[in-house]
């Protein structure tokens, strides 16, 4: 490895450094503030490091590791979004006594997986970013120990591990037949080379990302964890996970083709229809705010699939920009739930009800974010859908299109009630405060910005993604 | 600017409304009122200002345009322009804008400020509407218009308004989704063919495309304007959107947002898809007709004020679905009229409806009755617009309703006689409407006021506006007339389907958009168009 293959993986090398400098500080001197202080110094630090590493061009890093534009984008997105989850968190915890330094190291290690992920070119850092980032979310999902907490916690660590069998199983699979694990070199082999085997092969990869992603019918878990993970960390389930898996798989299978590959194509097709209309249809039925989310994220992946499917560079910025919207709103919208949900069921309707006569501007921080998932102009989602819809139709994915369409309709009708429910008049008994601290509204505030940004001038950024996230 | 300034402005005063609507209650309503009030004497010293230049009448020009990049990476440009329809509708907005807000000042007590900033809110967003002439911007503000909307009728609505706006959520989302598919694929289409991608109006004019493609685009957008406008079959919405909303939210439905589907028409539809527009006519011509006839008998048989009123729209907007097919001067311009003189009178209709349920809290027929012996006031206004709604000459519904069916003779003659016949069943619901309202004995015993200095100025405004079109159209027709020569000249190639034989029709080229000019010429040979139509018809459809 020469200096600039360092230079390449100089965000991953300082996330990994905050986090063991964290450990080092803990053993010394504990505090709250001083913890959270430096993990937020070390994102920044790593977020400064990315056109430092953009600097020496793509280029891989060992076969394990690509250090390119695309790479390095996901890993901003990734900072941007666990530096105010970290925030959140430290809002979060102000107001509840125990241990709590800990989770600033796991949401560091959470992210630098993430990150791995994103800068993946081998099976091996694949699989090494997706169980960093696993069993660091597990902990963090049972993080207060409440007995919802770990039982959404032990929910998620048997599942995950099924998922990493998938995996792994998949992964031998097409190793086997192909005798490589680069991606690269798996795209070219594979071309052409039909067999059993490697579709086995590949197919058991997409179903162990699919969990990741909560996309049906992977998605059972996705509604209890939301619900039970303490507020901040079900951000960063929504959102980094998110990014972390759809970006690898993105990557690999672009590589790989997926359109050469008909039932493979066939499948991803059936699980996108499945995913926009079974998380939108029992999104319907929720009458918990967590959980209603949860399913909308399930939604919201199968959107991201029907770009996936497409072809052309269109596509690769379409789910960039989506993704990149998808975070700003979905973290603005649990940042909410933060600041909003007292210390009894979490994600109960009683706290939103009249949070507009409460709390005006966190309760229209909550409409924007809802309004961009609803995907109405003037917000991120908008644009966001608007260009998922332009590449499925200039890929003449018209089957694809039609369902998220239909599907999107049904979902805005769900997103508006919960605005009407925060318009109604409180109740007699207004919930309890919920814990509440300058840093938490600057974070939302800056999110509400992010939306409004993206859904009225996004040209700045999808300049940027076209000229430097497209994957070659 | 100027633009941008009208849509800014009402966006700006919305804002201004809500945020000081806790200094009490009168700040929201005279900042909106004001607001609009200001605004409509600058369009009107515009239009004055423009009337008096030398090329008003010259087709293809813009009285006002704004052309900035927005998207670049898409092709999307900020691009908005006014030609003389633009003008007149944003200038029915902004009025129906004060009635909206006149008539809430006593009906709406609750949440005022978050009612205006939604109400200037849908003003802002139709106004665009009517201003925008890049796709992607005219989507946009269309999606915009429904969230405000949903709110005004789900927080401030009647009874049974859950189901009012599931059921308006989901006709309304579903059809502009199609359009927003339709418009991608002409997007693509236009793209692939000529290299440059657009959603630009001008750009897309004209677009190459196989007749199946055609279609199936024309029927995308057509639907998503259907259900606004609503044609009959996917009518069904409106009528229970109408009962549940408060009277601001009926006079808005009524006089703007089924506008918005009439102006998608003939701004987009029919230019856009010459050939598609031109074989799919017949059908469409009828679908108006069996609206005007069947959503007026069944205005007769509605106990349900509101909802009378509802049909009697739709009925009148099947005069417009008509007067757009035929797609020549007299019919367009006559559309116009019809807009802008439904969007009037209906508006007072609802206005009037509204302040009897104020006062006797039922819309119930039945329950009414002799109301003109105790509000003389609020009788005549109710007689004159129920009149006018009938198609009195006079008012200016006659004037637009009289230029449809001159304009569709030429092209049709059963369907206009059909049509025509639609002036009959409206005379008998209008009449209906007035006799067990406000004439007969008041058997009841009804004491209520009568209409006061506010109220009394909303009707004296609306009936000076309705007088104004029916007894001096000829500014108005002045204005709309270069924009309808300009977008005739964009849709030659219907022109030449409907006026010539199926076998010159290929030699029909985009260049000799001339005929577009030629007002009331066709109205010589209208009998022997006819077998020439059936034929274009029977080919189109094959």
């Amino acid at each position: 490895m020469s200096g600039a293959d360092f230079v390449g993986i100089l965000p991953l090398a300082i996330l990994a450094a905050a986090a063991v400098l964290v450990i080092l500080v803990l053993s010394v001197y504990r505090s709250h503030l001083l913890t959270c202080i430096l993990t937020l110094l070390g994102l920044v630090a790593a977020a400064a490091s990315l056109p430092v590493a953009a600097s020496v061009g793509p280029r891989g890093v060992t076969i394990l590791l690509i250090s390119d534009g695309y790479a390095l984008f996901y890993t901003g997105i990734i900072l941007a979004a666990t530096f105010s989850v970290t925030v959140l968190s430290y809002v979060f915890l102000r107001s509840r006594p125990g241990r709590r330094e800990e989770l600033y190291l796991l949401l560091l290690l959470a992210a630098l997986g993430a990150a791995v992920l994103v800068f993946s070119s081998h099976f091996a850092s694949l699989f090494l970013g997706l169980e960093l980032l696993s069993s660091s979310l597990f902990v963090l999902i049972a993080y207060p120990r409440g007995i919802l907490n770990v039982e959404a916690g032990i929910k998620y660590l048997i599942l995950a591990s099924v998922s990493t069998a998938f995996l792994l199983f998949g992964m031998s699979l097409v190793y086997a037949q192909l005798g490589t694990m680069e991606f690269a070199r798996i795209a070219t082999a594979g071309r052409g080379a039909g067999g059993a085997i490697l579709i086995a092969g590949l197919g058991l990869l997409a179903v162990g990302l699919a969990f990741k992603l909560a996309l049906v019918p992977f998605h059972m878990w996705a509604p209890d964890i939301y619900q039970g993970a303490p507020a901040p960390v079900t951000a960063f389930v929504a959102s980094v996970s998110k990014v972390g898996a759809f970006g690898v798989l993105l990557r690999f299978f672009r590589l790989a083709g997926v359109q050469g590959h008909g039932h493979l194509f066939l499948v991803f097709t059936l699980i996108a229809i499945a995913s926009m209309f079974g998380g939108n249809l029992l999104a319907l039925l929720q009458g918990n705010v967590r959980r209603l989310l949860a399913y909308s994220s399930i939604s919201h992946l199968g959107y991201l699939l029907v770009a996936f499917l497409a072809s052309g560079a269109l596509a690769v910025t379409a789910v960039t920009f989506y993704l990149l919207a998808y975070t700003a709103t979905i973290v603005a919208a649990f940042g909410v739930a933060v600041l909003v949900e007292g210390n009894g069921a979490a994600g109960a309707i009683a706290d939103y009800r009249g949070l507009f006569w409460r709390r005006p501007w966190i309760a229209l921080v909550m409409a924007g974010a809802l309004f961009s998932l609803a995907g109405i102009p003037l917000t991120a989602g908008f644009i966001g859908k608007f260009y998922l819809i332009g590449a499925g139709a200039g890929s003449s994915l018209w089957l694809l299109v039609l369902a998220l369409v239909i599907s999107s309709g049904i979902g805005v009708y769900y997103y508006l009630r919960l605005i009407v429910i925060m318009y109604l008049r409180p109740q007699q008994t207004a919930p309890e405060a919920a814990s509440t601290h300058w840093s938490g509204s600057l974070i939302l505030g800056a999110l509400f910005l992010a939306i409004l940004w993206l859904g009225v001038y996004p040209a700045p950024w999808i300049d940027m993604i076209q000229r430097n996230a497209l994957l070659k | 600017m100027i633009l941008a300034g009208i849509i800014i402005w009402l966006v700006g005063a919305g804002l201004l409304a809500w945020l000081t609507s806790s200094r009490g209650d009168g700040w929201p309503r005279w900042i909106t009122l004001i607001a609009l009030i200001v605004q409509i004497a600058f369009l009107a010293g515009l239009w004055i200002g423009y009337a008096g230049r030398s090329d008003f009448t010259a087709p293809g020009r813009w009285l006002a345009e704004l052309d900035l990049p927005w998207i670049p990476a898409l092709g999307i440009r900020l691009h908005m322009a006014m030609d003389g329809i633009s003008l007149l509708f944003v200038l029915l907005t902004d009025f129906l804008g004060v009635v909206a807000v006149a008539a809430s000042w006593q009906g709406i007590r609750n949440r005022l400020g978050f009612f205006h900033f939604n109400l200037m809110w849908i003003l802002a967003a139709i106004a665009g509407v009517f201003l925008a002439l890049d796709l992607f911007l005219f989507y946009f503000f269309w999606e915009l218009m429904l969230v405000p909307l949903y709110f005004i009728i789900g927080i401030w609505g009647h009874e049974n308004r859950i189901y009012a706006t599931l059921k308006f959520f989901i006709f309304t989302q579903a059809s502009s989704l199609l359009m927003l598919a339709a418009i991608l694929g002409l997007y693509f289409i236009h793209g692939r063919s000529t290299g440059v991608y657009t959603f630009d109006y001008s750009g897309l004019l004209g677009t190459p495309m196989t007749s199946v493609t055609e279609m199936l685009l024309m029927l995308g957008f057509f639907i998503a304007f259907a259900v606004k406008l609503p044609v009959i079959a996917v009518h069904t919405w409106l009528p229970d959107a109408h009962t549940e909303a408060p009277t601001a939210g009926s006079v808005i439905l009524a006089g703007l947002v089924l506008k918005v589907g009439a102006y998608g028409m003939i701004r987009f539809l029919v230019p856009l898809f010459p050939r598609a527009t031109a074989s799919f006519s017949m059908i469409a011509m009828g679908l108006g007709v069996a609206g005007i006839i069947y959503a007026a008998v069944l205005a007769f048989s509605q106990t349900d004020l509101k909802r009378m009123i509802a049909y009697t729209s739709i009925s009148h907007m099947g005069f417009v679905l008509l007067g757009i097919f035929a797609w020549n001067q007299l019919a367009l311009e006559g559309a116009i009229v019809i807009i802008l003189a439904h969007g009037i009178s209906t508006g007072a209709l609802f206005v009037i409806v509204g302040d009897i349920q104020g006062r006797a809290h039922t819309r119930d027929l039945d329950k009414m009755g002799g109301l003109w012996s105790i509000m003389p006031r609020m009788g005549g206004a109710g007689m004159l617009f129920a009149l006018a709604s009938l198609g009195l000459p006079g008012l200016g519904n006659f004037v637009g309703e009289f230029l449809v069916l001159l304009g569709a003779y030429q092209v049709n003659v059963p369907l206009t006689v059909l049509a025509s016949l639609g002036f009959i069943v409206s005379t008998v619901y209008a009449l209906w409407l007035v006799q067990k309202t406000f004439l007969g004995e008041n058997s009841r015993g009804w004491k209520l006021p009568d209409y006061n200095l506010r109220e009394s100025g909303i009707m004296a405004a609306m009936i000076a506006a309705i007088v104004a079109l029916g007894i001096y159209p000829q500014p108005v027709l002045t204005t709309a007339k270069a924009a309808v020569e300009a977008l005739r000249a964009y849709a030659p190639r219907y022109h030449a389907v409907l006026k010539d034989d199926a076998g010159s029709r290929e030699s029909a080229s985009p260049g000799k958009a001339g005929g577009g000019a030629q007002t009331v010429a066709a109205k010589a040979g209208s009998r022997d168009r006819i077998p020439a139509e059936n034929r274009s018809t029977a080919s189109g459809g094959s």
